[in-house]
């Protein structure tokens, strides 16, 4: 990813009215979007509206940028609060999610995800698999912390909490895809958690 | 402090949340050299740090999703009808603001001298009061119309503030949920 310094830039260019200068931007941050989004919605199509909309909102909020803190991080509170949003709206909060609907759905594609994970041989793919069965909250700091390039005070910033609170936080959620990891992928982890 | 570290109980919990610590390079110095000296001189210590170090490197090694190829190409055709909304600083003018707040505390200063006015301090009763409670006449002040408008306006901002209490009392308990 690029500095901020460089988004920086690029808003300026946007903010004096070079539109398309916008685009370098989607591009570069479209799949971080996308990925926290899909960590919420856990569907596709879903995933790629709410990204959508993610962009167009960070669009028309642009000249409210200060840039006191990284671009990432401003954007992935829009994220993070789009997403809530989008939760409410489908009458689904992220404790119900994580207690029952999205292990039921995991845990259904279970067997067939294992056949795949034979072929591929990938513990990449296991780790993807087993994020994706946390509940929304787990999986988006998870994220954050691991792909996104987030400090945990930045990540404190974006979900509105506490440095203290989000590293707790973080501990609690790795400590959940372990479990998640030995309950559902016991041999494949088994050279990790003898 | 070091000594302190060594003397904490060493269940599975304890272990991890300070290895990870450890790893993500949050702990402190003092808690550096105590576990340097841990993952040398302790196996249960150094089976559990391997441990997480690769499970740290699996996080590390998870993959980003991707929207389809044609996303970028939406997003900038659906930003083609909208426009960069003006900076929230540039149409909330602090002069109104401020102007607001010297309302209220002129009505707020207003009221009470009134108020004070009605008290005769002169006056003696039985129970040595400055004031004869029963004496006032609050007709006066509650007949008044400007009165009564800014008290509705303060039982308007007193529930407004409730409510903001409230709400924020919830996302505090959703968190900690």
């Amino acid at each position: 990813m690029s500095t901020g310094q460089n988004d920086n830039e690029i808003i300026s260019l946007v903010l004096r009215g070079d539109q398309q200068a916008y685009a370098t931007l989607v591009n570069r941050y479209q799949n971080y979007v996308f990925t926290l989004s899909l960590r919420f919605t856990k569907n596709r199509e879903d995933a790629e509206e709410v990204s959508q909309d993610i962009f167009i909102k960070a669009y028309k909020a642009l000249a409210d940028f200060k840039g006191n803190s990284k671009f990432s991080t401003w954007l992935y509170t829009i994220v993070n609060n789009t997403c809530i949003t989008f939760l409410r709206k489908k009458k689904l909060d992220t404790h119900s999610l994580d207690k029952e609907g999205v292990f039921e759905v995991a845990d259904s594609q279970d067997s067939g995800f294992r056949a795949n994970l034979v072929e591929q041989k990938s513990k990449v793919a296991m780790v993807n698999h087993a994020i994706n069965m946390l509940s929304p909250d787990d999986a988006e700091i998870i994220t954050l912390f691991y792909k996104s390039e987030q400090s945990l005070e930045e990540i404190a910033q974006i979900l509105g909490l506490e440095t203290n609170t989000a590293k707790v936080r973080l501990h609690r959620a790795r400590t959940r895809l372990k479990e998640k990891m030995e309950k559902h992928f016991s041999e494949e982890v088994r050279d990790i958690y003898p | 402090m070091n000594e302190n570290y060594k003397n904490t109980p060493l269940g599975a919990g304890g272990i991890e949340e300070r290895l990870w610590s450890y790893i993500d390079g949050t702990s402190d110095a003092g808690e550096r050299t105590v576990i340097d000296r841990l993952l040398q001189e302790n196996a249960e210590w150094k089976a559990k740090y391997h441990e997480l170090l690769e499970v740290n490197s699996l996080l590390q090694s998870s993959e980003l999703e991707e929207p389809s190829m044609r996303f970028t190409k939406n997003v900038m055709e659906e930003i083609a009808k909208v426009h960069i909304a003006p900076a929230t600083k540039t149409y909330i003018n602090k002069n109104i603001i401020r102007g607001i707040a010297f309302f209220f505390i002129t009505l707020i200063v207003a009221f009470l001298v009134y108020g004070f006015g009605q008290i005769d301090w002169t006056a003696k009763g039985d129970t040595n009061m400055p004031v004869d409670l029963s004496k006032v006449d609050y007709s006066k002040i509650f007949n008044n119309t400007y009165v009564n408008a800014f008290m509705m306006i303060n039982v308007v901002l007193g529930l407004f503030l409730l409510d903001r209490y409230l709400a924020n009392k919830r996302k505090e308990f959703q968190n900690e949920a």
